[in-house]
């Protein structure tokens, strides 16, 4: 699903660049759930943003899904990560003025979806995630883990093939940060690929696969009994 | 732009009442300033228009005077008075076009009529004097060379004369007494001069030379020449007139109290020129007022787009393209503008229509109105501008950096 190929990344600061990714080479497959380990500096929310088409990287290559994705234009990367990929973050990002619902909508309004179906498929997929109850409250009346499940069903709403997750139970507490990771399992449990970029050990004891990163390369790639 | 785009952006600025209302007030506020001000600057030229109403606006008048200078062996102080010499003269200049002189009769010109007595003005002019004074005749005809050339004792009066004197009773072919005289009442005319004017009687010159002892006199002699002739061209033509009447006359061509003239070219073609430069003015003031509304709303969206930098963030994670964003500040930018610049011409047209209802007719505006193709052009005008004025936070929100975006919080 994933296939990384002597990838390259240097930031161009003012005097000199600073290379954060390193050759750095690395296939997940389809269905794969991996947690991407490292100390900050590491390379690892670089490695995140381009494997999320946020960023650009030097050479080498990156192919998603059998795709090779190189020097995309700015649209064609947005299309991209609207059909592609679902996005979960630390801080959730949901849109404080707008509902549970249009908030997972969002991503569908993107790639065209007419308002009623959209908000319908919305709606549907809060239900999945335990929310069916909370439709029409705003971010601020929920709850941080419930945050987290709307951020969740956001990611999902577009059906996409990879769940990228950025420290997704960094703001949580330990009750509430389990629940979160049950659901990023059963997600997984659906065939669908997971990334998941933490500092919690607790975090990655939990997948099947750890990749450590350390000064832009991968330090260790380890593969164990998950759950 | 979808309906979907709609809510979004009826739902973004209800989010901001106030803002988007202050925005929207600034940019109405400049176009209401624009219609106002360019109604008040057509108001003003109409009114000087009206006031040149009465005589063609291209026509020289020239009036005999004293000399100041000793010329020729001869003192100040001598009356300078034209004759049928002059006109003759004139009549020979190439770009004299209607010439027509003017005799006022003196002595007792008491006017009569079947008992009924007024007093009215009584000029004794050529047939071309209809021209340059703005005659319009209603009925029977104005004075002709035959008039002239037979000494016809003929009168062509006024509508207020008519009004006076021969109330239900159709004066053409009736006698009037004038002095003593009876002329043969040929014509009535109208005079956009209004009622001044049209208490006039006219009579052929010839005729009003003869019979109130005159002889050769002129008092005035005036002329058109061709519309299109420049303020120089009319001042040169000035200057070869005089020359010719200063040596019928003997007095000094550069003594100007010798020989007064009222040259309606220069002073309408100033008029005209102070009309241009006020225009000129009113434009710069009121697209700078529209401009600064404009800057207004290009410097909120920059704002906006500051403050949504996370929401933009996230939503181009999810998907949304530089050009859906592009069009997201844009069909901003464009709405608010067009939206308050309507808004500004509909007040502002109907603060016009106001004034022109209910402000009483006044020596200083006439007639104020915006010229609606001039506002069509400005409100579209406007709306390229707010184009121009979303561009730039379009463009910013465009860049944002989805991963500088999303860090922040």
């Amino acid at each position: 699903m994933i296939r990384l190929e002597a990838l390259n990344k240097s930031y161009v600061m003012s005097e000199h660049s600073l290379h954060v990714l390193k050759d750095l080479s690395l296939e997940i497959a389809e269905g794969e759930l991996v947690a991407i380990m490292g100390s900050s500096g590491s390379g690892k929310s670089t490695l995140l943003n381009v494997l999320g088409l946020l960023d650009r990287y030097d050479s080498g290559a990156y192919h998603l899904g059998g795709k090779l994705a190189r020097d995309l234009s700015e649209t064609e990367a947005a299309k991209l990560r609207n059909s592609h990929l679902g996005f979960v973050f630390q801080s959730f990002h949901l849109l404080p003025f707008k509902t549970a619902v249009e908030n997972v909508a969002l991503p569908l309004y993107y790639s065209g979806v007419a308002r009623r179906k959209r908000n319908a498929m919305a709606a549907s997929m809060l239900e999945r995630v335990g929310l069916g109850d909370r439709l029409d409250h705003l971010p601020s009346q929920l709850s941080g883990g419930q945050k987290q499940r709307v951020a969740i069903a956001r990611a999902l709403v577009t059906d996409p093939k990879v769940l990228l997750a950025d420290e997704p139970t960094g703001a949580l507490d330990s009750q509430t940060s389990t629940e979160i990771l049950e659901l990023l399992l059963e997600v997984n449990a659906e065939g669908r690929t997971v990334v998941i970029v933490t500092h919690e050990p607790d975090v990655a004891a939990r997948t099947r696969r750890v990749i450590h990163l350390a000064d832009g390369r991968i330090g260790e790639d380890r593969r164990q009994e998950g759950g | 732009m979808s309906l979907d785009s709609w809510v979004e952006l009826l739902e973004r600025l209800a989010r901001h009442p106030l803002r988007t209302a202050l925005t929207m007030l600034a940019v109405s506020w400049g176009i209401l300033m624009l219609v106002l001000l360019m109604a008040a600057g057509t108001g003003l030229e109409n009114n000087v228009r009206w006031e040149f109403r009465d005589d063609a606006v291209n026509s020289i008048w020239i009036y005999g005077g004293r000399t100041s200078r000793p010329f020729e062996g001869h003192a100040v102080g001598r009356r300078v008075r034209f004759d049928n010499d002059d006109f003759a003269s004139l009549a020979e200049v190439p770009a004299v076009d209607k010439l027509t002189g003017r005799f006022y009769p003196r002595g007792d010109t008491t006017v009569s009529y079947d008992g009924r007595k007024g007093s009215f003005n009584i000029r004794a002019t050529h047939p071309d004097h209809k021209y340059v004074e703005g005659t319009l005749i209603v009925a029977g005809r104005f004075i002709d060379e035959l008039d002239l050339k037979e000494r016809r004792k003929v009168a062509v009066i006024g509508q207020e004369v008519v009004k006076f004197l021969f109330e239900g009773i159709d004066p053409i072919g009736e006698w009037l007494n004038v002095g003593g005289v009876n002329y043969q009442i040929i014509g009535i005319f109208e005079d956009v001069g209004g009622p001044g004017e049209m208490r006039q009687i006219y009579l052929p010159i010839t005729t009003g030379q003869l019979v109130y002892g005159g002889g050769e006199r002129i008092d005035q002699l005036m002329f058109t020449v061709d519309p299109d002739m420049t303020i120089d061209e009319s001042e040169r033509l000035t200057e070869q007139v005089r020359g010719q009447i200063a040596r019928h006359h003997h007095f000094d061509p550069s003594d100007r109290r010798a020989m007064r003239v009222r040259n309606n070219v220069e002073r309408f073609g100033e008029i005209q020129a102070i009309f241009g430069w006020i225009r000129a003015f009113i434009w710069i003031v009121g697209v700078g007022t529209v401009l600064a509304g404009v800057v207004g709303v290009s410097n909120i969206l920059l704002v906006s787009v500051q403050e949504r930098t996370s929401e933009i963030g996230l939503r181009k994670a999810v998907g949304a393209t530089p050009s859906s964003l592009i069009g997201m500040v844009m069909q901003e930018a464009i709405v608010l503008t067009s939206v308050a610049g309507y808004g500004g011409v509909v007040v502002g047209v109907g603060l016009v229509e106001v004034v022109r209802r209910y402000v009483p007719e006044n020596d200083y505006i006439r007639d104020p109105q915006a010229d609606l193709g001039v506002v069509i052009g400005a409100v579209a005008l406007l709306v390229a501008l707010g184009t121009l004025a979303g561009l730039f936070p379009a463009l910013r929100a465009a860049n944002i950096d989805p991963i500088t975006a999303l860090r922040e919080e």
